[in-house]
């Protein structure tokens, strides 16, 4: 044991060198946190600035102050338990999509249907008795969730049909697509996003215009279906010819054959990396503010940015970090356990 | 059913599906293109490209080279694409050599470095770059006011940025300078990698790259030398004077705040390709150079990284370009790179479509042509007959 750890830790003097200042490091900085975040800190929502710096640590009274904007935004105040809900029918999507015994095309595309549906209908209201709100005034976490979820809902399908069409036998077909979803990929999400909110509306005749969250929903779900098509693709390239040549020989159809032999594979070969594009998909949400959405990111940097609380930016991101860590970190451990179970399975084979 | 009946019905039913396909598309293009055409002469506006001849009246925040408001809207263009190329270089240069030292840190032997680049990249590759480029952006903006300036060995940093010491040339040889060292280094790449050295040996043709750079250094000293007014001084220190501070050299928050967020999330990336590349080396590599009786650092440096390098090279090229494409983030802190170029002058000429599509060109030539060298790169590594190449 202690051998082992000398070996380890202090095997030669680089080895030494090396855990010292790795140690040093981790310790002024985990050191430094607790100071500032705790020792030093001020709770409570009746702090304020002088309070704060003289207690010299951070000052959380800006979240506690002002945590109703950073959540939600400009949506009206009497109206937040709305949204409180909405985001919990998303966090419940999420999780009922992460246990395998509801991993059907049907089931999840219901789950996934429903639970926007209902997102929407708590969000926008003007149904079963609740206040309309228009999606210029939503705001904060709900924004960012319903702009991932959308993602996901459009984009899911996008991918799929770009997919087919790439390996499709039509060569013109297969060759357009390609050029289409290489093109996308290449291009800056930020700047997808910008054509789609300032640009679109002129080349779109007036009835399919529509509300600019929705244009920009289309972008980023274009893009996550460009990115979501090639690790679609990469899960085709991993089925033997032979299974799409067998179901053709019993005589399936197409349509058969792709959703009942060739897609279910497929997708289960390219899990991980899909885990890694909605984990993606959910971090790019954020770039949206720069159209001018007040998403979660937006909504934090109002809260700080009013006089009072200017000096109190470290602590609003350090508690949007937080949101968006548990979310993220969540996912990609969830996918990393996927990945594990999925290699031990084949191992047996 | 005859056969060649049958053959016949698949190829009109293969010519309508493409056919249909094909006229769908177009259909849309069309479309669209009608659509705004009409909205524009509705609105009065012309197409056509011509407007690139116009000055733009407003500013660039940032720029290499000197731009005046009198200045066409194709210079604006030309700056802002080196802009994103310049910080695209820094990025990358960046977040390579720092994910080059967490990779090795995660998987070298000491728990205690592994732990360190673990905690790193997990915080780092977890949170969206945007929010970690404000929360720079505005540490940068937290600075002190320029009165009280902290002084760090000859610069002073402050809340307006942060002021270097500074060689006393013009702008226009230091672009000189940096085009004679970026020709260097591509006439280095190119000798490395191009089939038109193939069958030099290796002596000479390294010989002929080393020369090639060191003519590209030795072209950039001149054009500072030559950029040297004479009698005066060589460097100028920034000095505090009142509200301002005179001489130096400024770099500006948006641009180290930037440069930061995107080699610092870049790196947590890096971290992880070096690592996949390191662990597809297989073991027995090592132990039968070992066995060989190679030393531990022959072993790492002819046998380890070498092997892991071609393993990484085609993930990393994909890095590389979403990093380029990342650097587009300057608009949410205001730095003036292509995207944002192209942003105001759209806010400012009205001309549309133009923009657009010299953004996209222009993304797709960067990305396509970073691509293609990488590319040509990797297979002038690749080991003949070696199966591993390109997959981890």
């Amino acid at each position: 044991m202690t051998a082992s750890f000398r070996k380890n830790y202090f095997g030669s003097f680089g080895s030494s060198l090396m855990t010292l200042f790795s140690l040093g490091v981790i310790g002024a900085i985990l050191w430094a946190l607790v100071d500032w975040g705790i020792l030093r800190a001020t709770f409570g929502a009746d702090g304020t600035q002088e309070t704060c710096q003289a207690a010299g640590g951070a000052c959380w009274s800006v979240i506690a102050t002002r945590w109703r904007v950073i959540l939600f935004g400009i949506y009206p105040y009497e109206e937040q338990w709305r949204a409180g809900i909405a985001c919990l029918v998303v966090a419940l999507v999420i999780v009922l999509s992460c246990l395998p015994r509801l991993w059907s095309f049907g089931r999840l595309s219901m789950i996934w249907l429903i639970g926007t549906a209902l997102f929407y209908a708590l969000m926008r209201g003007g149904v079963f008795g609740l206040a309309a709100v228009n999606e210029q005034q939503w705001g904060g976490l709900p924004l960012t969730l319903f702009i991932f979820v959308a993602t996901g809902v459009i984009g899911m399908p996008l991918a799929i049909l770009l997919a087919l069409l790439r390996r499709s036998e039509y060569r013109v077909i297969a060759r357009v697509s390609g050029w289409i979803i290489d093109t996308i990929r290449s291009l800056p999400l930020l700047s997808i996003l910008f054509t789609c909110a300032i640009v679109l509306p002129f080349m779109l005749p007036g009835f399919l215009i529509g509300e600019k969250l929705y244009r920009v929903l289309f972008g980023a779900a274009l893009f996550f279906a460009a990115y979501q098509a090639e690790i679609i693709r990469g899960g085709f390239q991993g089925i033997p010819k032979g299974q799409e040549e067998a179901a053709k020989a019993l005589g399936l159809s197409y349509v058969h054959r792709m959703t009942r032999i060739v897609l279910p594979q497929a997708f289960r070969l390219a899990l991980p990396a899909t885990i890694n594009q909605f984990v993606i998909a959910f971090m790019e949400t954020s770039l949206i503010v720069v159209v001018g959405f007040m998403e979660l990111l937006a909504a934090g940097n109002t809260a700080f940015k009013t006089g009072e609380w200017k000096f109190a930016y470290a602590e609003v991101y350090v508690f949007i970090a937080f949101i968006y860590f548990a979310f993220v970190f969540g996912l990609s451990r969830y996918g990393a356990y996927l990945e594990a179970r999925m290699n031990v399975g084949h191992a047996k084979d | 059913m005859s056969g060649s009946s049958f053959w016949r019905r698949k190829a009109i039913r293969s010519a309508a599906f493409q056919g249909g396909f094909l006229a769908l598309i177009v259909a849309l293009l069309v479309g669209a293109t009608l659509t705004a055409r009409a909205n524009l002469t509705a609105q009065g506006l012309t197409s056509g490209f011509g407007f690139l001849w116009k000055a733009t009246g407003w500013e660039m925040n940032f720029t290499l080279l000197p731009a005046t408001t009198s200045d066409p809207y194709w210079w604006y263009l030309t700056l802002g694409l080196m802009n994103t190329l310049f910080m695209g270089t820094i990025g990358l240069a960046g977040a390579s050599v720092l994910g080059l030292g967490l990779g090795l840190m995660r998987s070298g032997r000491n728990p205690a470095a592994r732990l360190l680049a673990t905690l790193y990249i997990e915080l780092f590759r977890n949170l969206p770059l945007i929010l970690q480029l404000f929360f720079w952006y505005a540490l940068a903006n937290a600075l002190p006011a320029p009165r009280q300036s902290i002084e760090v060995a000859g610069a002073l940093v402050n809340s307006r940025g942060i002021y270097l010491p500074g060689l006393t040339i013009g702008p226009g040889s230091v672009a000189l300078m940096v085009l004679a060292l970026g020709l260097g280094f591509a006439a280095l790449i190119w000798v490395l990698t191009a089939r038109r050295f193939g069958r030099m040996e290796s002596g000479p043709r390294l010989r002929l790259a080393w020369g090639a750079l060191g003519a590209g250094v030795i072209a950039a000293l001149v054009a500072v030398v030559a950029g040297h007014e004479a009698g005066t001084v060589w460097a100028s220190f920034p000095v505090q004077s009142g509200l301002k501070i005179d001489g130096g050299f400024r770099i500006q928050p948006e641009v180290y705040a930037l440069a930061i967020a995107i080699m610092t999330y870049g790196a947590a990336y890096v971290g992880e390709i070096v690592r996949g590349g390191f662990k597809s080396v297989p073991r027995g590599q090592m132990e039968a150079a070992g066995a060989l009786g190679l030393s531990p650092w022959q072993v790492f440096s002819r046998m380890r990284m070498p092997l892991a390098f071609r393993a990484m090279l085609p993930i990393l090229i994909n890095q590389y370009v979403w990093l380029i494409k990342a650097t587009t983030l300057g608009i949410a802190v205001g730095f003036s790179d292509f995207f944002m170029i192209v942003a105001s002058s759209i806010n400012h000429s009205g001309q549309t479509f133009e923009f657009i599509a010299i953004l996209m060109g222009g993304f797709l030539i960067i990305n396509f042509s970073l691509a293609a060298v990488l590319n040509k790169l990797n297979r002038a590594i690749a080991l003949k007959g070696h199966q591993a190449t390109g997959a981890i």
